[in-house]
């Protein structure tokens, strides 16, 4: 194999956010449209490689993938040692539009799974004039928790190995291997109680099952996307936000609930006439 | 369900490397069949079908039937292709000192996947 460079640039922005001086690695790759894409909980940017190497997304979008804080590259903030990790929705939709407006985004689209998936949907509530289009993947209102979560952060336990073991499940059976295992990888990398930290957002303060009634997907454009084999965000989670908000969803066929790392090819043959429509929508308003 | 599994887990180098820190005594329900599986570094050396009188385990996974059928079904059924999924739905309840199997959860998963590897003749 002749050695090659992927087109995607990584960097590491400082900036303030929430209110402390951060350092997150942020990568990108292609130009146009600003998609900023949020990766699930107790992982990393690096789930979306499969999109900044794809040319027919980045010929007209900008791809954009940040590790969050204590993810990945990113760091936690200084004296991290001395507090437990604990993503909440205040905090995770500040960041988000911090971030952005680091970037100098003007009016991205934003596109998160799983937690990033719910938390798209505080934001469809929220903030519906900062974004062109929302794109929800493996979104529901809300998820019970269904095992002991303090299994995945103690001291004879492995945390990486647990919390893959935790979400292995989650990939489609039809999964190729390679994908199967890089989105297990990264759970594996994850930091200790990182996992578990982002988990509280997702199984307890996200839950935004009373306000989908006030989103409209009049004010800011919402697709949905879910994996057929996610049982975590299930389909019928989906379906119940599409209800009541209109948003427009679509079950995905051979895919679970990390369809960009665990089949990109499959996931982006669905996520195309998506960002065409968004990319048109912008031209025809644009007019 | 289970005639095959102590032979499938045993000839899966893969399964037993990642094993290899395992020994322990778990059991399986099948509807109310126990069966007291013992496995020694990821090995099975014994599947021990019940019923016992004072069962020695340190966990049980107990689902009915029908339960088991639909996670080892060849063809994979959403919903139902995950014991976390079961465990969800209230179909399989995992009970007793969970800690060989949680800090062993990836190799445990292999070993329960072993045991619907039903189409090894296509």
């Amino acid at each position: 194999m002749s050695p090659r460079f992927e087109p995607a640039i990584g960097r590491y922005l400082h900036l303030d956010l929430l209110g402390r001086p951060h350092r997150l690695y942020v990568e990108e790759a292609g130009q146009g449209v600003p998609l900023l894409c949020l990766h699930t909980a107790g992982s990393d940017g690096r789930q979306y490689r499969g999109l900044l190497n794809d040319e027919r997304i980045t010929r007209n979008y900008r791809v954009i993938v940040f590790d969050m804080p204590w993810h990945g590259k990113s760091s936690p903030p200084v004296g991290w040692e001395n507090e437990d990790y604990r993503l909440t929705s205040r905090d995770y939709v500040r960041m988000i539009l911090e971030v952005s407006a680091a970037l100098g985004l003007d009016k991205p689209v934003v596109m998160g799974c799983s937690i990033g998936g719910r938390i798209v949907l505080h934001l469809a509530h929220e903030h519906p004039e900062t974004f062109r289009a929302i794109i929800g993947l493996e979104s529901s209102p809300k998820v019970d928790p269904y095992y002991d979560v303090s299994w995945l952060h103690r001291p004879d336990v492995h945390g990486g190995e647990v919390s893959a073991g935790i979400v292995s499940g989650l990939v489609a059976p039809t999964a190729p291997d390679d994908g199967r295992w890089e989105t297990l990888w990264h759970y594996m990398q994850s930091g200790p109680g990182v996992f578990k930290g982002d988990l509280y957002f997702y199984m307890i303060d996200g839950d935004i099952s009373d306000r989908l009634d006030h989103i409209d997907a009049r004010r800011c454009p919402l697709y949905l996307l879910t994996g057929e084999y996610d049982y975590s965000c299930t389909t019928e989670g989906t379906l119940e936000v599409a209800r009541r908000t209109g948003a427009q969803a679509v079950i995905m066929k051979d895919l679970g609930h990390f369809p960009m790392s665990e089949n990109p090819e499959k996931f982006i043959a669905y996520l195309l006439p998506v960002l065409e429509e968004i990319r048109l929508g912008k031209k025809a308003s644009a007019a | 369900m289970l005639e095959r599994l102590a032979g499938r887990v045993n000839a899966d180098a893969n399964l037993l490397r990642r094993g290899k820190h395992v020994t322990t005594t778990f059991l399986i329900a099948v509807d109310n069949a126990d069966h007291i599986v013992r496995i020694e570094h990821g090995r099975i050396v014994s599947i021990t079908p019940g019923p016992f009188i004072t069962p020695n385990y340190s966990f049980a996974l107990r689902a009915a039937r029908d339960s088991w059928e639909k996670l080892w079904s060849p063809v994979p059924i959403p919903g139902y292709t995950d014991i976390f999924a079961l465990v969800k739905k209230k179909l399989l309840r995992i009970e007793g000192d969970l800690h060989p199997f949680m800090s062993n959860l990836l190799y445990f998963k292999g070993v329960l996947a072993a045991a619907g590897h039903t189409q090894e003749a296509a």
